[in-house]
Order: structure tokens, then C-alpha cells, then sequence
């Protein structure tokens, strides 16, 4: 299992990491290991406002299927094209070329409430 | 089996052949406007005989219980009687019309009038309709009802509804199709309901509970009576997935033990072919409170003519007319013959048969709840370093018997659910626990033997991701 | 004891491997009070004297064989090839279950691509699935993946001419929701369409028989951003324009008419065919291609994520066993019709329905009020059309659906069917004894 040092987490596995002004999130490695290969992801139209903890899209695999909830409020600026024609990218790159959702957050505070990857790290291993 | 590639329809194809031969036409022709009309249709061309083997040898790629022993968990795959089929396949069912008038109709009204009844007695229940199509459809049915009554009261704040971790994936799903939030009560460490975490979630916004007896680990919940008070208690009422009925005809009436409303899958416990997927039949049950309620029409006997009638507060019309008529006269046909006695007897055969395969087995594969199992039960089947239950079910295969539900219920891991049924004799089931034994040895000595199979099918192991994530899902020239 | 195959010394055995000395010990679990109740059932009966019973009451049915039969609403009296019931009747087939072991269960899975495949082929859709339980089903869920993908738009858009079944079914299934369920008259194109709109149905034909103009109204559905669902005929769309053709984004159909027996009402083949940018979306099994590790052909249920045995509360359905044999059946009935067959088949209704409707339209006092149709169309009787009915049929000349079934003020209209099993001299009968009878 990688760990993004400089991402923070939700216990629901998606990952924010901040570029600049906006935020990058995905899903991390332990999320794509536990549900094997994936075959498609649903993402949000770009403009949508989502309150954190709220569902921005779905990760299927053969076996499973699982949303993915926004770990800050915001709005959404760009999705990651490329995972509708390789959603694989997830299961090789997720911190990487397999992110899903760039957005520009609304209340910045809401980071300090998410789990630091030594947390995460630890919340992840009792799986 | 047949083991050589068959081609498909469309590629077996050739202009101007034809397999059937209609009547000319005897009257003037009307010319098609050619605003409407249609210029291509895009169907294969086969003459008959092409037809008969297409579909003949595509018939011998499966295994089936006509064919193999197919303990599938949960699916009561049961020997189906051929007489079914025939009583089935009368013309004077064939041949009627569901609109054509009660009176044009006695024959159909009073047969669906006899099964109810029927299954009414084997249930314990006060009416029972046979509307639904399916099992799921039978859920469906069952909790619009339970949400009408709350509706009914002026209860609207009845929004959530109890389902054990256990449950079959349509309890869930059926509830959010009525609106319902679906929330899940633990097992207890024998596998039956939490009854603590029962009592935790039970407050005023709890419509009911929907509960499979004996449930997907094939054991019966001995606080049934205990879970249908404290649910009532709380305002709730009790929803009864008959899934596993085929442990209890003759046995048990979940209607005299609480269960407001429930539904059997006569494709399971009544001997109905599966069909490859289907038609099923999911008649609902209910008792005093939710009989008024039943999804409609039922058939009734007004003063010696048969009719088909709306309860008086009825859910509505689940489906077009009268439910799968001719699943239910395969099922009547059957529960004719076996009678009151014969009903025991099959949950009686139903148990015994599952537990003895247990007892052949468990040493080996473990089972979780090493209780005394009802009509079926769930061992795992990671038995060896580096075998899943998936190679053990794909090995299974090699050997000529048809796997068990695997990786279900979700509570288990590696799990091998098993249900031989009460038409397997005490031969077939030595042979399947001696298969499972002997691919156990080979799981230490020849994983490799595991991880390949199965070797003996028309094709190996499909890769399912690149199926799904570039779909194909129709024939494209 | 039939279906029971161990004997007394089986059991014997088995249950001193067990560890038991009856069989009752094995329901220790049951609450005592509760165990073994009795059963007020007759006692069991012989295959010869069940099948007698059966026969008896099968019997006491009018049959469409023994009639001259001009009765449809949703239930179609048509020929069905003798291939049809002697390869789907198999054992192999029959008794199968649904096929999640796909290396022992490629007939039925290549069955359900074939399936999927011609009758994409005849809707005009991209993608069909495997099954619903009857048409009605499949059209209610086709308005239920319309509202859950609507982005919060709550207003239904049905035909007032829908099928008074299919319109009650579709009521229970949203009895739950916060929907606006409205019915329009007349043109599905002239139907007043707004943002709040999800779907707009329209039926092809509809109840009474009209075929409306479809082209129309999926450019106005769209224009709104609408989906347009339309429930079609299967037979008419071998010759008239498919639903997909004309711009539908769902298309249902009731498939009995395709290979299978009426039943009495079921069971029944909901067919449901969508775009290829709703096929995430799709309720049911589907059945894809997939290869082996050696590159063999082979076919999988797939997308199996929408599914309530993966998903559960958030499955895009509860369905689960679907109508799998009469799916077959109609996989069988379209290979063996074929491009001609079928085609001869929906000609030959058009025919005799056009024939029919031109003779009683000519009788005195009786009216044809359907303009467009193709095999049933809507009469205006100068009597009762219940009791003119009833009359008929009592001599063995079932005229059609009086539509007071359904309307009790409708009570002078009859929706007659034709379809290529009724011959001209039927045809002519009808005619006759429809003369005759409103005397």
C-alpha cells in the first residue's frame, strides 16, 4: 500500500491533495487494491456544487461497486477525461494519472478535519 | 457437453433461407404508406433444420439439473417434475386470454383459487395473492403493502426498514424502490438476528423488518417469535423473505409465528424449472393486519362462479394480469402430489440432505456457525496457501458437478454456500463431498490443477474486466 | 413418496453419520409450540389423477383454438412454429439456472446475446437487456430510470390512451414518490412539455390502435430535455419505422406476441432496449462478450455492477429472476422467422386487420375510429358492445375487447384484433354475426 505524504484522507478511502489554489482528489491505493480492477468510473459535470460528504461520482469494478464522496465542500473545475477510456489508470497511478476530480473548495477549513497520511495510514491497515 | 465453438445466428446466416412456412394471404392487400414503412430488418436467415441444431447444440453447453447435481445455495435447485410440464402445456391454458371475461375463464380462476388457498394453509397466512412475477417482485409487493398500512394510519413518518447483514441484496433494493431507507442490523455470533442492536434501532421511524428464515446461512433464527414481538412493539411490522421456504412446508407456518406478510418463490420450493433465469412466481402471503392490502386481483368464489376481485386497499396491479399463470400450474401440479404428508417430507429430506453434507465436509471446509444447519449451509473455501473458493467452484467443474453459490453471504468470506435439496438421494451427495475432499488434497499437492480450471468446458475462465470495461453487447457484423 | 429419491435405509444411514436418532432432532431451532403443524391438505394424489384434475379444469376455458378469435389488448393470439416449444422445452435449457458460472452455462448465455442482438435489431436500440417480468414492468421501470436520472425533474408525461393496465402498474410502482404522473390526449408531439419533465411515453400504437407521429414527438421530448420512452408492438416494428429509428431513447415492448402462448396473462416477456449512453443505467442481466485466456469466444453476464446482489439499496433495480425461457422462446421465434417471416407475418396483419376494418366499416350503424393502425383498431357498435360480446362468444366468436371493461361509459366501442391466424372466412364470420347481432 502507497501513501500520498501530501494528501490528506477521508476514511472512505478518496484523497484531497492541494495544487494551488484548488484541490485534486481520488482514490488511494489500499481503495483500488480492495476493489480489484476497475472498469468504469462516473463522474460529475463540471460546475456542479457538492457539499462535503456528498457523493461526486461511482467506482465499479466486476464485483463491486462503491461512490465516491467529496472530502471538501466545492465546486467542480475539471474531471479526468482519461478515465473513461482507462479506467486502469486508477489501479496504476491513482495519486497520479488516476485522479478523478479537480475543484476549487469552498471552505478551506473543512481540510483541517481530514486524516494526515500517518491516520489514514493507520485507519487503512485495519482492513 | 458439447465442447466445439458455435457460431452465432447472424453468422450462420444466409440470404433467402427461411424456417417456417405461413399461409398466403387470402385477402387484397393494403399497401404500407411509405412514411411509416420500415426499408431494412436486420434478422438472420435459417432454414429449420440450421435452427434445430443451433439451438440444440447451444442446449448442451450448460449444465442443468436434468444434467448434473447443482447444489447452488439459496437457489433450491430441485429436481422439476416432467409432469408439470405437461399439465403446463394444455391448450385449454395455452389458448385462454386473460381479458376474455370470468366467465370465459373458470377454469384458470379456479385453479389460481386452489393454489391460493393451497399456500395460504402452508403459510398460515389469511389471504394470499399470486400477482408478482418473481421473488423480488414478491419483496416489492410486500413493502409497498407494509408502507400503504403506515400511509393508511396517518404513520408518514415510517421511513426505514430493518434488514439483518445477511439478507439476500434484493431486500435492500426493493426498499428503496418503495421509498424506504434501508438499515442493516448485525448478526449475533450464532448467526441469527443482534437482538440488542434490534432493540438499538427500533423508535417510531421504523416502518418494519424484513427477515429471511431460516436465513442465508441456512439456520433458523430460534428468536423469531422475540424479534416479530419487539418489531410490533415498536409500531413496526415484520416482512417474511420466503426464500428458504423449502425447509419449512409442513414444518412451520411463519404466518402463526408472527410475519405480517411474506413471499415464496414457487420456482424454488415448488418445483418450478428456473428456466435459465426465469420465470419465477412470487406469491405474497399476509395475515389479519395487511390482507386488505394484497397487490390484485385474486381469485374468488361468488356463489359457486369464480372471479377475479381487487382488495378492498389494495397496493394496486404489480404487473399486467393475473401474475406467471403458467408457473402457477406447474406448482399446483406439484403440491397435488405431494399432499400434506408429502410437504414435511420434503423439508424433512431438504435438512437432512444438507446436513449430512455438512457432516461429510466440514473437517475440510470449514463452516462458520458450526450449528445444525436447516435446508442449506455456508462453509469456506480458502482451504489451502493461495486458493480461493473461486478455484475450488471452477474445480468443481472438472469433476462434473455444478459449483455452489460462492462469495454469498457477504458476512462470510471465501464462502461456499451449499444446498443439495431434498431430490438428491444419499449417492450423489457421497460423490460431491468425496469430489470436494479429494480437490482439497489436490489444493496442497496441485494448486496449479485448481487455479486452471476448469479444463473440461467449451471455455476456460473469461476475463470479465475487459468485458465490461469495452462492452460488447450485441452481435456487430 | 415421487421427487424424493432416499430411501428408508438412506436415511437410516445419513442419520447416523449425523449423530442423530430422528429426523425431528434436526429441527431443534423451530420454537416447540410451532414445530410440525398440521396441514389441512388433501392427501397426495398420483401423477394420472392430478393430470386428470388439471385436464378438467383447463377444460372448462373458452380457447382461442376452438374460436374464431379477434380478441388482443395486450395479450396476441399469434402462430407460433413448432421449433419453439420442442428446443426451449430441453432440459438442458429448462432446468438451468441464471448463467453466473458462465464455463457450464454458454448455451443460455450466447442465447440471451442472440436475443439481445436481433431484438436490438428490431426495436432500433443499441443495447437490450435480458428481460422484465411483462411489458407493463418494463415500462414502469423504463419511467423509473427516466426519474432517477432526471436531475430532480418530477413530471411523467403519459398517453391517456395507454394501456389502463400498464398505466395501474405504473401508479403502484411510484406510489412512493414525489412524482406529478400526467396524461395527455391525442399527438405525444402536441404534449405540453416543460423543464420539470423527465420523460415523455408515447405508445406505438397506442391502446385504441393509432399510430402517432413518433419523429415528432422525440424532437419536442429532446428539445425540453426529456427522454423520450416510447412502448411499441414488437410484430409491427418488423415493417413499420422502429421506436429507435424515430428518435426514442428507451423502448419497451411486450414480447409475448414473439413465440409465446397467452397464457392466460403470463408468463409474460418485457423487453427493454435504451441508447448506448443509458446502458450504465439499464436494470436487468446482460449478457456481453468476453475471451478466455486462449482467446476463445465466449459470453458473461456483464455491468453486473448496476445489480442488486453488488449494489443492494443503491442497485438500479430489485429485479432479479427475470423471464429467461420465454426470453429464449422469443430468441428461437426470431431466428426462425427471420428477416422474411417475420416481415410475412406483420403483412399478414396488416392485411386482414385493413380487410377487417373496411368490411365492418361499410356495415350499417357500425364505425371504424382508428385512422392509422396495424392490427387492432377501435369500432363504434350501435348496440352495447359488453353484450354484443358476450353473444358472440357464447358461439364461439370472440369479437374484441368492449371497452366498458375498462371505461363503463365507453360502452359502445370494441377494440378488435386481427392477426395472421384468422383467416378470411373468420374474418367474413365476424363480420356476419356482427351484422347480425346488432339487429
Amino acid at each position: 500500500m502507497t501513501i500520498d505524504k501530501n494528501a490528506r484522507y477521508r476514511t472512505s478511502h478518496e484523497y484531497a491533495r492541494r495544487e494551488g489554489a484548488s484541490i485534486v482528489t481520488g482514490i488511494s491505493d489500499h481503495a483500488q487494491d480492495s476493489l480489484g480492477d476497475i472498469v468504469f468510473v462516473e463522474l460529475p459535470a463540471v460546475g456542479k456544487v457538492l457539499k462535503q460528504g456528498e457523493a461526486f461520482g461511482v467506482v465499479e469494478s466486476v464485483k463491486a461497486a462503491s461512490d465516491l464522496y467529496m472530502p471538501l465542500s466545492g465546486t467542480i473545475t475539471e474531471v479526468n477525461a482519461a478515465l473513461q477510456g482507462d479506467p486502469a489508470l486508477i489501479n496504476k497511478d491513482p495519486y497520479g494519472a488516476g485522479w478523478m476530480i479537480k475543484f476549487a473548495p469552498a471552505n478551506a477549513a473543512e481540510w483541517d478535519g481530514l486524516l494526515d497520511a500517518a491516520a489514514y495510514e493507520k485507519e487503512a491497515g485495519k482492513e | 457437453m458439447n465442447l466445439k465453438p458455435e457460431p452465432l445466428v447472424y453468422e450462420l446466416s444466409s440470404p433467402g433461407r427461411i424456417a417456417v412456412s405461413l399461409p398466403e394471404r387470402d385477402v387484397n392487400a393494403t399497401p404500407i404508406p411509405a412514411s411509416l414503412a420500415r426499408t431494412d430488418l436486420p434478422l438472420p436467415e435459417l432454414d429449420e433444420l440450421t435452427v434445430v441444431r443451433h439451438f440444440t447444440r447451444l442446449s448442451q453447453k450448460n449444465y442443468s439439473i436434468d444434467t448434473h447435481f447443482y447444489p447452488l445455495g439459496s437457489c433450491t435447485m430441485k429436481y422439476n417434475p416432467k409432469v408439470n410440464e405437461q399439465t403446463a402445456s394444455l391448450s385449454g391454458w395455452r389458448n385462454s386470454h386473460p381479458l376474455a371475461g370470468d366467465e370465459f375463464s373458470q377454469g384458470s380462476i379456479e385453479l389460481i383459487h386452489r393454489l391460493q388457498e393451497t399456500l395460504r394453509e402452508i403459510g398460515g397466512f389469511e389471504a394470499v395473492s399470486l400477482q408478482p412475477a418473481a421473488g423480488a417482485h414478491g419483496e416489492l409487493s410486500g413493502v409497498f403493502m407494509i408502507r400503504a398500512w403506515h400511509q393508511a394510519r396517518g404513520d408518514v413518518k415510517r421511513r426505514k426498514m430493518l434488514i439483518p447483514d445477511s439478507a439476500h441484496g434484493t431486500n435492500p433494493a426493493s426498499c428503496t424502490m418503495a421509498g424506504l431507507a434501508a438499515v442493516t442490523i448485525p448478526s449475533d455470533a450464532e448467526g441469527g438476528v443482534d437482538l440488542a442492536a434490534l432493540r438499538a434501532a427500533l423508535d417510531d421511524t421504523v416502518a418494519g423488518i424484513m427477515i429471511t428464515n431460516p436465513n442465508t446461512l441456512g439456520l433458523f433464527d430460534p428468536n423469531i417469535e422475540e424479534i416479530a414481538r419487539l418489531v410490533h412493539e415498536a409500531g413496526g411490522l415484520v416482512y417474511g423473505d420466503g426464500a428458504n421456504m423449502n425447509a419449512l412446508t409442513g414444518v412451520f407456518k411463519p404466518g402463526e409465528a408472527g410475519i405480517d406478510v411474506m413471499h415464496f418463490n414457487l420456482h424454488k420450493t415448488f418445483s418450478t424449472p428456473h428456466g435459465g433465469g426465469g420465470p419465477g412466481a412470487g406469491m405474497v402471503g399476509a395475515g389479519s393486519k395487511l390482507k386488505d392490502f394484497l397487490p390484485g386481483p385474486l381469485a374468488v368464489l361468488e356463489s359457486g362462479t369464480y372471479r377475479m376481485r381487487m382488495p378492498s386497499k389494495s397496493i394496486g396491479r404489480m404487473k399486467s394480469f393475473y401474475g406467471n399463470f403458467g408457473v402457477l400450474v406447474r406448482a399446483y401440479t406439484y403440491v397435488r402430489m405431494l399432499g400434506a404428508a408429502g410437504l414435511r417430507r420434503l423439508a424433512e429430506n431438504a435438512v437432512l440432505n444438507a446436513n449430512y453434507l455438512k457432516v461429510l465436509i466440514e473437517g475440510t471446509y470449514p463452516v462458520k456457525y458450526p450449528r445444525r444447519c436447516m435446508h442449506e449451509f455456508v462453509a469456506m473455501g480458502d482451504i489451502a496457501e493461495g486458493v480461493h473458493t473461486l478455484d475450488v467452484a471452477k474445480r468443481l467443474i472438472d469433476y462434473g458437478f455444478h459449483p455452489p453459490t460462492i462469495y454469498f453471504p457477504l458476512i462470510v468470506s471465501e464462502a461456499l454456500m451449499i444446498e443439495p435439496t431434498e431430490t438428491e438421494d444419499k449417492d450423489t451427495l457421497d460423490e460431491f463431498a468425496e469430489a470436494l475432499l479429494k480437490i482439497a488434497e489436490e489444493a496442497k499437492s496441485h494448486p496449479d490443477l485448481l487455479h486452471a480450471a476448469p479444463s473440461t468446458t467449451p471455455i476456460g475462465r473469461l476475463d470479465e474486466v475487459a468485458a465490461a470495461r469495452n462492452p460488447v453487447l450485441c452481435y456487430r457484423g | 413418496m415421487p421427487f424424493i429419491a432416499n430411501s428408508d435405509a438412506d436415511r437410516a444411514a445419513m442419520l447416523a453419520r449425523i449423530g442423530v436418532s430422528s429426523v425431528e432432532e434436526l429441527f431443534g431451532d423451530i420454537p416447540e409450540a410451532r414445530r410440525f403443524p398440521k396441514l389441512d391438505l388433501g392427501e397426495p394424489l398420483a401423477e394420472l389423477e392430478v393430470t386428470r384434475e388439471i385436464e378438467s379444469m383447463a377444460a372448462k376455458n373458452l380457447s382461442a383454438s376452438a374460436c374464431a378469435w379477434f380478441l388482443g389488448a395486450g395479450a396476441y393470439n399469434h402462430f407460433i412454429p413448432a421449433v419453439v416449444p420442442a428446443l426451449a422445452s430441453r432440459g438442458e435449457f429448462l432446468t438451468a439456472y441464471t448463467p453466473y458460472q458462465p464455463e457450464v452455462s454458454q448455451g443460455t448465455l450466447q442465447a440471451i446475446f442472440e436475443y439481445q442482438s436481433m431484438a436490438a435489431a428490431l426495436l432500433g436500440m443499441e443495447v437490450v437487456n435480458a428481460s422484465h417480468y411483462d411489458g407493463a414492468t418494463a415500462l414502469a421501470e423504463a419511467v423509473l430510470m427516466a426519474y432517477n436520472n432526471g436531475g430532480g425533474r418530477r413530471r411523467i408525461l403519459l398517453p391517456a390512451d395507454l394501456h389502463p393496465e400498464y398505466k395501474e402498474v405504473i401508479r403502484t410502482y411510484f406510489a412512493a414518490f414525489d412524482t406529478k404522473i400526467e396524461e395527455y390526449t391525442g399527438e405525444p408531439g402536441k404534449a405540453t412539455l416543460d423543464d420539470a419533465t423527465c420523460c415523455l411515453v408515447a405508445a406505438y400504437p397506442d391502446f385504441s390502435g393509432e399510430i402517432h407521429d413518433l419523429k415528432a414527438a422525440a424532437d419536442a421530448a429532446h428539445a425540453a430535455g426529456a427522454l423520450f420512452i416510447v412502448h411499441a408492438d414488437p410484430i409491427m416494428c418488423a415493417v413499420l419505422k422502429s421506436p429507435g429509428e424515430l428518435g426514442a431513447d428507451i423502448v419497451t415492448a411486450e414480447g409475448q406476441a414473439l413465440g409465446n402462448a397467452m397464457n392466460y396473462g403470463g408468463p409474460f416477456l418485457g423487453m427493454m432496449g435504451v441508447s448506448s449512453k443509458l446502458v450504465r443505467k439499464l436494470p436487468g442481466r446482460i449478457a456481453g462478450e468476453a475471451r478466455d485466456h486462449e482467446g476463445r469466444r465466449g459470453f458473461v453476464l456483464t455491468l453486473t455492477a448496476r445489480e442488486q446482489h453488488i449494489r443492494r439499496e443503491k442497485a438500479v433495480s430489485n429485479i432479479c429472476s427475470n423471464q429467461g425461457l420465454v426470453m429464449l422462446q422469443t430468441c428461437i421465434y426470431l431466428a426462425a422467422m427471420g428477416k422474411t417471416g417475420l416481415r410475412t407475418v406483420a403483412e399478414l396483419c396488416w392485411n386482414k386487420a385493413h380487410y377487417a376494418a373496411s368490411r365492418i366499416a361499410a356495415l350499417p350503424g357500425f364505425k371504424v375510429e382508428t385512422g392509422n393502425f396495424f392490427k387492432e383498431f377501435t369500432v363504434r357498435t350501435p348496440v352495447p358492445a359488453g353484450s354484443l360480446a358476450e353473444k358472440l362468444s357464447r358461439r364461439g366468436v370472440v369479437p374484441g375487447l368492449p371497452l366498458s371493461r375498462y371505461y363503463p361509459s365507453r360502452d359502445r366501442e370494441l377494440l378488435v384484433c386481427v392477426t395472421e391466424m384468422n383467416t378470411k372466412a373468420q374474418i367474413d364470420l365476424l363480420v356476419e354475426s356482427l351484422k347480425e347481432a346488432a339487429k
